[in-house]
């Protein structure tokens, strides 16, 4: 995981004919959230490089996006309030 | 390894009672009158596997031996008046955590620098009311180079028992004169320990609300990892401000020295048998001149006798009153403007006892003379 | 299998109400994760650390987690952390505390700790102000910037702490930020590991305060600074001078070996004994 994520580069894949079939989506999110936890407090939805989330009516994040979730880390490492964790196994 | 006898300092009397005890952490500073404390430390505790440590001033000292104590280790320092009103804030740190140690303040004259090679007894009331808030003191007060070592033995014991500080009251005189002392063996003394938790540690509650109002104390490293903080705490010691848990705690903070307090008091009584009219009341060197004059006044045949709190708090209120039963004048004899008078006043009934002050304050002790002379002052106008 | 995301829920105590106390967007949440995340890569158990702290908002960071937790008076910490480590030099012995807790009234207990250097870790939270009572200005806060006690501006200079502990003699020194967290978990784990008194300044936005009265942003805002405006100090040996200019260096800083006070201590005391076991 790189601090400056702006400089996360695409996963070349050797085969560039369908696009890769990324694991996540909305049956399989990438993180899971602690809502309770949650403080709105807006670091990962403004920094997530992929913009995943959108902020929901009370400003805490939606992941409208999984599917483009690379798991750089920066959400959960960064989350003041230990309110998400990453799916990844 | 049996008795010895040896001529000591008070101070040295000290450092022989807080090892004989178990202390093994000592952390001061250096301040007159007491510095020798500290020095004896230095000499005697890496010697016997203990530890010592000159702190940078007194706030540290008191927050390195509370440290210690959390940590499992009996702890002592030693200063006095400017070096005692720094330690304050972390003394109510102490009181509140109920963490064990002991406080030894060799008085010298005040307020602030004040006469630093002269006695006085001028920091009687700090040593009970010092810090900021409502606790409960226990001060013992010794007045014999011996009875320093015995009454520092005893502080330790109590500050185990009770999980609290106990502060222990010398003064330059006592501190710095040299008097025969029977040091004793290990086997001789009785040697308290902080009691042990009886609970695994997830059900361990290092403040538990108890019969005796003194919880059991786990200390860190030993697989009970306890919060302990100087926020009002509930039983856990996590903070809180739930006005039932708040009374509980302060609640608890008294009743276990004041529901103990008739245990902890202790008095000396001289030529009281014969229930004397007039007493005298002092602590400490003071007494040992108030002996003085009782004897010479019982050579010229008035019927006087004495009175000494080896407690300086708790006083006792009904020991104070069994003790005072036949008497109408109590001359409060003591080296400040009055202190012990004020803390004497809440025992008694003072319709029953009349309070006479006799106060010194100019760096020199009471003589027997001084003290004569007020009796038969006071026995003159009586009858 | 533990993901590395939620190695610090392990470490939170469960008695305790979450969520925490701190604001939303506090730096302090990040750094007890990182904090938690140096802790576990250490594989110590639990039962030997001991987390001290002061009084402010960092120092009510101890409370959160499972170890012998000792939240202490203002500004006194290290001085209890000395007692602790001291008194039981088998501990690790961590203290949490902040720029107004460590530097203004403990700064006499912070020189003479480094002085000695015994082996303490210090995770000095860097936020420029006095969060907890109200946005006061701190031995920290830039001339010129606002605190509730320098309406017009603070017209005193600041001291730089890691110079002041290198001065002094700690024997490990670093800096980071709550945006530079892998950094961040780095220097807390190279100062864990440090036999000696080791000080990790962590530059933390508190915006409610510091970042409001100083027109400075929320919490996004303070710490897109942060990341503009911090400079590894690899990099920061390279460049001029003026490149320089509004930067600040992080990284580690210091790291010197030198011979920790117990140690130090315990070889005393051992010679001695085995002199008077010679001759009892």
């Amino acid at each position: 995981m790189t601090d400056t994520p702006e400089k996360v580069e695409e996963k070349a894949s050797p085969q560039q004919s369908e696009p890769v079939k990324s694991k996540w989506d909305a049956e399989h999110p990438p993180l899971t959230i602690f809502y309770h936890w949650c403080k709105a407090c807006n670091i990962c939805i403004a920094f997530c490089p992929q913009k995943v989330f959108e902020p929901d009516r009370d400003g805490k994040p939606n992941m409208v996006r999984p599917e483009d979730c690379t798991q750089c880390a920066f959400c959960w490492l960064h989350c003041p309030d230990l309110a998400i964790v990453s799916n990844e196994k | 390894m049996s008795n010895q006898v040896k001529l000591l300092q008070g101070n040295e009397a000290c450092v022989e009672g807080a090892v004989l005890a178990g202390v093994r952490f000592f952390a001061g500073y250096p301040i007159t009158p007491s510095t020798e404390i500290a020095e004896g430390m230095a000499r005697r505790l890496p010697r016997i596997g203990g530890r010592f440590i000159q702190m940078e001033d007194e706030i540290a000292s008191m927050a390195a031996i509370i440290g210690a104590s959390c940590a499992g280790s009996k702890s002592m320092t030693a200063t006095s008046g400017p070096g005692f009103s720094l330690m304050q804030e972390n003394l109510g740190y102490a009181y509140i955590t109920e963490t064990p140690c002991v406080v030894v303040d060799v008085q010298r004259g005040g307020p602030s620098t004040g006469l630093p090679t002269k006695i006085s007894q001028s920091d009687t009331m700090q040593a009970a009311y010092g810090t900021h808030g409502d606790y409960y003191a226990i001060v013992l007060a010794p007045s014999s180079v011996e009875e320093s070592l015995h009454l520092t033995v005893k502080a330790v014991n109590y500050s185990e028992m009770y999980r609290t500080p106990v502060i222990v009251l010398l003064d330059e005189v006592l501190g710095h004169m040299r008097e025969k002392v029977v040091i004793p063996a290990l086997d001789e003394i009785e040697v308290q320990e902080r009691r042990r938790p009886a609970v695994p540690p997830d059900w361990y509650k290092h403040y538990a609300i108890t019969a005796t109002g003194v919880s059991a104390m786990a200390s860190f490293g030993e697989g009970y990892r306890f919060n302990v903080t100087g926020l009002t705490h509930d039983e856990l010691g996590f903070p809180t401000a739930v006005p039932r848990e708040i009374k509980a705690m302060l609640d608890k903070l008294k009743d276990k020295v004041v529901k103990n307090a008739d245990a902890i008091a202790e008095f000396e009584s001289t030529e009281m048998d014969d229930d004397p009219k007039v007493a005298i009341l002092s602590y400490g060197i003071v007494s040992r001149a108030a002996k003085q004059a009782v004897a010479m006044a019982r050579e010229q045949r008035l019927k006087v006798g004495a009175i000494r709190p080896k407690t300086i708090w708790p006083l006792s209120e009904s020991k104070v009153r069994d003790l005072l039963k036949p008497v109408r004048q109590l001359i409060v004899a003591e080296l400040n403007q009055g202190q012990l008078i004020n803390m004497v006043k809440q025992c008694i009934d003072r319709n029953h006892t009349e309070l006479i002050p006799l106060q010194k304050y100019d760096g020199e002790l009471i003589t027997p003379s001084e003290i004569l002379h007020k009796i038969k002052e006071v026995k003159h106008h009586a009858n | 299998m533990q993901t590395k995301s939620d190695i610090v829920h392990h470490y939170l105590r469960p008695k305790k109400k979450f969520p925490h106390v701190w604001c939303s967007g506090c730096g302090l949440g990040v750094i007890l994760g990182s904090l938690i995340r140096s802790i576990d890569a250490l594989q110590m158990p639990k039962d030997d650390i001991v987390v001290c702290s002061g009084i402010g908002c960092s120092s009510r960071l101890p409370v959160y987690i499972d170890f012998n937790t000792l939240h202490t008076t203002h500004g006194r910490a290290i001085a209890f952390a000395t007692g602790v480590k001291f008194s039981n030099p088998r501990l690790k012995v961590i203290v949490v505390t902040g720029d107004g807790d460590c530097l203004a009234i403990g700064g006499n207990h912070f020189i003479h700790a480094c002085r000695r250097n015994i082996d303490i870790t210090v995770i000095l939270v860097n936020n420029w102000i006095y969060g907890m009572t109200g946005g006061q200005f701190s031995p920290t806060t830039p001339t010129g910037k606002i605190g509730s006690t320098a309406p017009y501006g603070n017209i005193e200079q600041t001291f730089d702490p890691t110079k002041l502990a290198i001065a002094a003699g700690a024997a490990y020194v670093a800096r980071s930020t709550v945006y530079h967290v892998d950094q961040l978990d780095k220097m807390i784990k190279g100062g864990l590991e440090k036999k000696g008194f080791s000080v990790v300044e962590v530059i933390s936005n508190c915006h409610t305060y510091f970042g409001r009265l100083n027109k400075e942003g929320d919490a996004v805002e303070m710490l897109t600074w942060m990341k503009a405006h911090a400079m590894p100090i690899q990099a920061a040996r390279k460049l001029p001078p003026e490149k320089m200019e509004g930067k600040f260096v992080t990284g580690l800083l210091h790291d010197e070996e030198k011979q920790e006070y117990c140690d130090r201590y315990a070889q005393l005391s051992e010679d001695l004994m085995k002199k008077t076991e010679a001759r009892p």
